[in-house]
């Protein structure tokens, strides 16, 4: 039960959010897509050159740069 | 609403929606594909309205407006801004609407109820399309329509855009609502207790209120909705437009106290909006969405996903299938493209046969006809191109392709959705540039639309071919592999791209400059892309570039055939072509005679051209031309191929008297070209002249459709003129540059 960051996932790993870190438009902008408190988030794989990463989260995938994903606190599950 | 029995306009309806939610079918299948598309006033985002036939109802027809796909109303982005000036008035060329449907995608249900939330607090009658709902059972979902529009409070309508399910009883349930009128029962309309907005924190509510009537106080009456979204979002996108000029600073003021004043209160602006939006959605779709453990669930889409964003194979099949589209866009395009160039020369020699020579025959042969045909004659690679496009968007691919492309791209400060639109524009710029329609942040677009033009286009190419077949020698190096023509030609075709990377990153830096672009991106599932929806986006677009981009090309067409005809004396020309003419028609022509009028007629031509505006205009800038190597005659050529690239190898030939179209691989000119002399008879051409002309064509901007197409699709003359600047200036130091180097190299 570690607490870590969307960006520490590996494909096939999940975890639970946390929180957004920061208050700016950019965690905004993560919080509306869905990225918010309490959900489940699955890593589903990343591109081929590393980034970014596509995640599944409340029942869609989403793609991070790894940048934007290292905001996401999560709890491995 | 209030004002609409008053006035006979048709009720106006707003369409809004998550992206990927069937959005443009649902649009289709409302409006049958009588769409009307332009761009809003002022800012590049795209403009869609379509008009509703309604039988057997108070309207006749409702007019409904197609807004932006988007995640939320919060107004960062300009297609954001848009839909809130829509729905809130603002905007000067759409009247508030009457109605809106907030389609949403029933399988995501959660994430698509955060716009909902948004829009309801513009307290404007509203109406679900709950879309995709055949799609439920595959996901393993189900949802109880009646038990949501139970506690959403508004209307729920369950639709499939794509299979036209659905979709009598979304118009019968629109009418219902607007038959309602004013002074009936809200419907669709929430009290503000059941709005999200009721969950935020006290202070904000109260800060809200103070702001309101201080606006009153003001002369600016505000929404609630635009006051809270002056509070929340950071961007300035939105309220330019909202706010009067002489308050802007006081209300700037305000703003930031007030801002203050709520973080000292314990607000974290923007993040409690999110927060609060999120729970309204939690308690409302409690006991209204049930689904199998979805995390753990592996779809068909993930798996093929697996395939087409994996490590190699998800690469190869991507290079294999940009370089499938890139062909299609050179190759299956240049047989219409052909088609409509003799059609245009076939329809010129039609009015030549019927008309004697004068201006009048000239300006319809040479202005017009030629001028029509260089709008046509991109039709095809545009309507190519963007067929790939939609069906690529329609199916799901092309946010993969972005995604793979992504960190390349971002390397070069830019975004992986600028890739295609990059890669395109070495067929031609114009549909490159209107495929950066696709990407939605506006710094990116910026950079890429205006890199684009410096793509080796395949007007390029004819320049290239001439002065590489006249004046690079036909040996090959590194023990007959490599020949010294196809070298350069490739250096050629590779320069552009790679001035295009510093540019991208001045550009970024100091143009544009601003937060780092961000790469939050939907994947959506993959599907079989729709034909309808295929077919009207192509059809927007070729109909789009037809009315706004072909109308302007064509005008300056016609000016550039005016500086080159006036203001000289065609008499003797006229006369002698005439002369030409009747001894090529006669049964027993006599070719001396015919060779010899053809000499005077293009040793007319060319005394004409040095005449003209245009020629007066080459020789004035002889003195500028001259440190890149170039003659007088060079200029005029350059000069006259402003329009179009290519035209300057027709020029030439005419320059050089040789008459008739030219084209790249007319021996006759490049052995002219070889000949030409400056007064004191050294060559003017050598292979550093050569160079220095096509280092300046892979540079310069001399294409008067692309510049137009910039002007259409940024919405102001600032950037093609920008694009101008910038290309020639960096055309005329790279020629500069090359012709001296290797006038140094080779003749030391």
């Amino acid at each position: 039960m570690a607490v870590t960051t969307l960006n520490d996932l590996q494909a096939g790993q999940s975890g639970t959010i946390l929180d957004v870190e920061g208050n700016d438009s950019l965690a905004a902008r993560l919080l509306e897509m869905g990225l918010i408190p309490g959900e489940l988030v699955e890593m589903i794989g990343q591109a081929p050159m590393g980034d970014p990463v596509e995640f599944s989260v409340v029942g869609y995938r989403l793609s991070l740069r790894r940048i934007e994903a290292r905001r996401v606190r999560i709890e491995r599950t | 609403m209030a004002n609409r029995a008053a006035s006979d306009r048709p009720p106006i309806v707003a369409l809004i929606g998550n992206p990927n939610t069937g959005k443009s079918s649902l649009f289709n299948a409302l409006c049958g594909g009588q769409a009307r598309v332009g761009n809003y006033p002022g800012v590049t985002v795209e403009h869609k309205t379509g008009r509703m036939l309604v039988a057997n109802s108070a309207f006749k027809s409702i007019e409904l407006v197609d807004l932006p796909g988007t995640y939320s109303l919060s107004a960062r982005s300009a297609d954001e801004a848009v839909s809130v000036e829509v729905l809130c008035g603002e905007m000067p060329s759409v009247a508030r609407p009457d109605a809106v449907i907030v389609i949403l995608d029933a399988t995501n249900l959660e994430r698509n109820l955060y716009l909902l939330s948004q829009v309801l607090e513009l307290q404007i009658p509203t109406l679900v399309a709950l879309n995709m709902w055949d799609r439920l059972e595959k996901e393993a979902m189900r949802l109880d329509a009646e038990k949501l529009s139970d506690s959403l409070g508004v209307r729920v309508v369950c639709t499939s855009a794509s299979k036209r399910i659905g979709i009598a009883e979304l118009q019968s349930a629109l009418l219902e609502l607007l038959d309602r009128g004013p002074g009936a029962d809200s419907q669709g309309i929430l009290e503000r207790s059941a709005l999200a907005s009721a969950t935020f924190p006290e202070a904000f509510l109260n800060s809200v209120d103070e702001l309101e009537a201080w606006f009153v106080s003001q002369g600016c009456p505000l929404q609630r909705f635009q006051i809270e979204r002056l509070l929340i979002d950071d961007s300035q996108a939105h309220s330019h437009r909202v706010i009067p000029k002489r308050i802007a600073s006081a209300v700037a003021d305000r703003i930031g106290q007030t801002r203050e004043h709520l973080a000292s209160n314990g607000v974290s602006i923007p993040l409690f909006e999110t927060r609060a939006r999120y729970g309204w959605i939690k308690q409302r779709v409690a006991g209204v969405v049930e689904r199998q453990a979805r995390e753990q669930r592996v779809s068909t889409s993930d798996r093929i996903d697996r395939w087409l964003t994996h490590r190699w194979f998800g690469l190869l099949f991507f290079i294999g299938l940009m370089f499938f589209i890139f062909q299609s866009i050179t190759g299956i395009a240049s047989w219409p493209m052909d088609g409509i160039g003799f059609a245009s020369q076939w329809l010129g020699q039609q009015v030549e046969s019927m008309m004697g020579p004068g201006p009048l025959r000239s300006l319809l042969v040479d202005g017009i006809i030629a001028g029509v045909g260089a709008v046509l004659v991109f039709l095809p690679q545009i309507a190519i191109l963007f067929f790939f496009i939609a069906v690529l968007e329609d199916c799901g691919y092309m946010s993969r392709a972005a995604f793979m492309m992504d960190k390349f791209m971002s390397a070069l400060g830019m975004s992986g959705k600028s890739f295609l639109p990059l890669m395109s524009s070495f067929a031609c710029a114009i549909p490159g540039i209107m495929a950066t329609r696709t990407i939605e942040n506006r710094r990116d677009r910026m950079v890429t639309l205006l890199i684009a033009p410096l793509m080796s286009c395949s007007a390029r190419w004819p320049v290239y071919v001439l002065m590489v077949s006249a004046f690079v020698p036909k040996q090959a190096v590194l023990g007959g592999w490599v020949s010294v023509q196809g070298a350069v030609l490739f250096a050629m075709m590779c320069l552009g791209a790679l001035v295009a990377i510093p540019v991208a990153w001045l550009l970024k830096r100091f143009v544009f400059p601003g937060e780092p672009s961000t790469f939050i991106m939907e994947l959506s599932s993959y599907k079989w892309p729709s034909f309808r929806v295929v077919a009207m986006r192509v059809w927007e677009r070729v109909l789009s570039f037809i009315a706004r981009a072909g109308t302007l090309i064509f005008v300056t067409s016609v000016l550039v055939w005016a500086a080159a005809y006036f203001p000289g004396d065609h008499s003797l020309l006229d006369q002698t072509t005439a002369k030409l003419e009747t001894e090529q028609a006669s049964p027993n022509a006599e070719p001396a005679k015919i060779q010899a009028w053809t000499s005077q007629v293009n040793q007319l031509k060319s005394d004409l051209i040095a005449k003209s505006f245009l020629g007066v205009a080459g020789q004035w800038i002889e003195p500028i031309v001259r440190p890149l190597g170039w003659d007088g005659k060079i200029g005029v050529a350059v000069l006259a191929s402003f329009p179009a690239r290519e035209v300057i190898v027709a020029t030439l030939g005419t320059i050089y008297s040789l008459g008739g179209a030219q084209d790249e691989t007319s021996d006759g000119l490049a052995e002219n070209l070889r000949s030409a002399t400056w007064p004191d008879g050294r060559p003017v051409y050598t292979l550093a002249t050569a160079c220095s002309i096509m280092v300046f064509f892979a540079l310069c901007a001399q294409c008067v459709s692309t510049l137009v197409t910039i002007r259409r699709e940024t919405n102001s003359w600032r950037w093609p003129i920008f694009s101008f600047v910038y290309m020639t200036t960096l055309a005329y130091l790279g020629a500069w540059i090359v012709y001296n180097l290797m006038s140094a190299w080779l003749d030391p």
